[in-house]
């Protein structure tokens, strides 16, 4: 009730929010790319940010996780979970568009781990799941994890090997009708509190083409031989656990295996595509926050005898960083037209992901400067976002991944052996 | 029961948004800024969409009156629960000018007209917090009248009421048909889901014009200027108590 009261106290008494700067939580109207059903959707999640999410960040930060059962609950009981997914299995049927919308308002809660926690369950651990998986499988996995019962994670980095995603050793030996997996993943996001894992494993020890003899499996968390070694201590993005896990003898049924065997690194492939999407989409809001709380910051604060938004360089600075953000923002948009349309989007995916990683880092960057001292500690959104963004150009595939992916793209000859 | 509801949904400027005064000081500003559905409605429609659920009515009208952006909170409304829509258009400049009493006639030509029996109003709209159109409206259609209420009990054909009132709580017991206006602690209203804002989609809503219902919204009120609350002065720290005391008293606090 309290929660309820706050925001019209609030309006009974001062005004708070100003709106300067251009800046708002609400998406923009993208006439022809969002629809009125977009815009409602968002305004719903904004409320839900607003409500259960950002009042408890900065406690989930010091906690170093933060409980996803009870918020993805609450995200699935308004349908959050599976906008694209099947109808058949609770989803909404609707087209990656509404997942963009999801991403962008997400850049709204005020830390990265939420969002990134979020964007795993519905965009990174699920689509295989979801459009190759069988009815059985759909039923144990996929649908409890769109009711927001189950935590989903997904299993592809290793100690031995991230940028390297053909290069991983975990390996699932068949016995009877069952797999034997052994192994280990690392950095898993959600990873000590998941129900299940999708994980990439190699299933086709036989296979000498490392980009055909690995396969997706569910994997549940609570089986056998599945160690969580720890949590990983990071300098951002606390209020996701990320987890170091060991496999030592794991024992799944081979009807685990999501589509086809043999097939699990193309099918990440295709996953990629919308998580990389997603996570550019995810920044936006995010650096369009803090260059407006920065510009405001900088016109109260004097040096010199006036604002420091006085010093035209300052301002440059500023409106040449949203204008790159808008550009970003008209990439992710047309990737997502295409996305949608059928193509493979590949190429404009990796060219979002390469573009939002360092500008993110460039925004964050930029912006702590001009908080000066401020900037440096920990009590200002824009040292917490420094370290929260700085991910980007890692997760998901490094920049210089993105970069690899598109010169080969262009057919140029390989640069050193392979 | 085949109770019909009556919700009035008004658009307004959105509770978060820093309000400012035009410089011709005939208004506030209200292009380009964020809008949503009177909090005070939404508190009214979530009470309408509980009768639903509790049998005690069939069906839910929502109306908004005002320029064609009001289809965007009417279709809010349908996808938190209300069955359908109707958008009684009034365009801008005419709207600026629309008043209580404009607006409460309107509300009775379509009481009547989709013969309603139980209206549910916000208690207040938190743009021009008139705190009128309830009460004009229940004088129209010679219905009682429940304001400010904080709890509401069907009992047969009466409805058991809690009002806020000065002071306390007041419980008081009014027949069907019959206005209520919704207090904030009523209820805490629910987020539209995503599948009930698709589904608002195919809901109907229909368009009218206040002349197509024989209303005359010509305003009777004249807005000689809208001003910005002043500016709070800047206090003064004083040491301890007694200078407290001292300052107060000097400025005629105590006798
Ligand atoms: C907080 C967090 C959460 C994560 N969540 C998940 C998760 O949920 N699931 C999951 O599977 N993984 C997850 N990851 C792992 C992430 O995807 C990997 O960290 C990433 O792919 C990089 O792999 P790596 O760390 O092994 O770096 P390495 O492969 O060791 O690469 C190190 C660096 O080398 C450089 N480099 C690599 N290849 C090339 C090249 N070809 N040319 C030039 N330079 C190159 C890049 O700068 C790269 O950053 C997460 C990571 C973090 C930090």
């Amino acid at each position: 009730m309290l929660s309820r009261l706050a925001p019209i106290r609030r309006l009974l008494t001062t005004n708070i929010r100003t709106q300067t700067y251009l800046y708002s939580t609400s998406l923009s109207p993208a006439p022809g790319f969002y629809t009125e059903q977009h815009h409602q959707m968002s305004e719903m999640l904004n409320k839900i940010i607003e409500r259960d999410i950002n009042p408890f960040v900065k406690e989930w930060e010091k906690k170093g996780i933060f409980p996803a059962k009870e918020v993805f609950k609450n995200l699935g009981n308004h349908g959050l979970l599976g906008v694209t997914k099947p109808t058949e299995n609770g989803g909404l049927g609707l087209d990656f568009s509404y997942s963009v919308a999801i991403a962008e308002t997400l850049g709204n809660v005020k830390n990265g781990g939420v969002p990134m926690a979020i964007g795993v369950q519905t965009d990174m651990a699920t689509p295989a799941l979801a459009k190759h998986g069988n009815e059985q499988l759909k039923k144990e996995f996929l649908e409890p994890s769109i009711r927001g019962d189950y935590v989903a994670c997904i299993g592809v980095s290793e100690p031995g090997a991230g940028s390297d995603v053909a290069g991983i050793k975990t390996t699932a030996r068949e016995k009877g009708s069952d797999f034997v997996i052994t192994g280990g993943k690392m950095w898993i996001t959600s990873g000590t509190q998941a129900d299940w894992m999708c994980c990439l494993a190699i299933t086709e020890p036989g296979e000498k083409n490392p980009y055909k003899n690995k396969s997706l499996i569910c994997l549940p968390m609570n089986t056998k031989g599945i160690h969580i070694e720890k949590k990983i201590t990071k300098i951002g993005n606390n209020s996701s656990d990320t987890a170091l896990i060991h496999f030592d003898d794991v024992i799944v049924p081979q009807a685990n295996v999501i589509g086809e065997r043999g097939k699990g690194f193309y099918y990440q492939m295709m996953q990629f595509q919308e998580e990389r999407l997603w996570g550019s989409t995810n920044v936006l809001k995010a650096m369009e926050c803090i260059i407006s709380e920065t510009a405001d910051y900088c016109n109260q604060r004097k040096a010199f005898g006036r604002p420091i938004l006085a010093n035209q360089v300052v301002q440059f600075k500023l409106c040449e960083l949203q204008t790159e953000i808008e550009a970003l923002r008209s990439l992710v948009y047309r990737a997502t037209k295409e996305y949608i349309s059928g193509n493979d989007v590949t190429r404009l995916a990796t060219m979002a992901k390469l573009k939002a990683g360092p500008l993110s880092r460039r925004v964050a960057d930029s912006c702590l400067q001009y908080w000066g001292g401020m900037g440096y500690t920990d009590e200002v959104e824009v040292s917490r976002l420094y370290l929260d963004v700085r991910l980007l150009s890692i997760g998901a595939g490094a920049d210089e991944v993105m970069m690899q992916i598109l010169a080969k793209m262009n057919r140029w000859p390989d640069t050193y052996p392979m | 029961m085949s109770r019909r509801i009556l919700v009035g949904c008004k658009r307004v400027i959105d509770y978060a948004v820093k309000i400012r005064v035009k410089p011709d000081k005939t208004g506030v500003v209200t292009e380009g800024v964020k809008h949503s559905m009177n909090p005070f409605d939404e508190i009214a429609l979530e009470e309408a969409i509980r009768l639903k659920e509790k049998k005690i009515a069939s069906e839910i009208v929502v109306v908004s009156c005002g320029p064609s952006q009001c289809q965007e909170t009417l279709r809010t409304a349908l996808a938190m629960g209300a069955d359908r829509g109707i958008h009684v258009e009034v365009p801008n400049p005419e709207y600026e000018g629309l008043q209580p009493l404009a607006v409460a006639r309107i509300l009775q030509r379509l009481s009547e007209r989709e013969k309603i029996d139980i209206v549910i109003l916000g208690k207040q709209a938190i743009d021009d917090d008139c705190n009128q159109t309830g009460q004009i409206l229940s004088g129209m259609l010679d219905w009682p009248i429940g304001t400010f209420v904080s709890k509401v009990e069907v009992e047969g054909e009466r409805i058991n009421l809690t009002r806020e009132i000065d002071g306390g709580l007041e419980e008081i017991s009014v027949g069907i048909p019959c206005v209520i206006t919704a207090d904030l602690r009523l209820n805490e209203p629910r987020y539209a889901t995503l599948p009930n804002i698709m589904k608002a989609k195919k809901k109907k809503l229909d368009v009218c014009k206040p002349g197509d219902l024989g209303v005359d919204i010509t305003p009777r009120l004249i807005v000689v200027s809208v001003e910005e609350p002043p500016v709070r002065e800047a206090g003064v720290k004083v040491e301890d108590a007694q200078s407290l005391f001292d300052v107060l008293k000097k400025e005629g606090h105590f006798n």
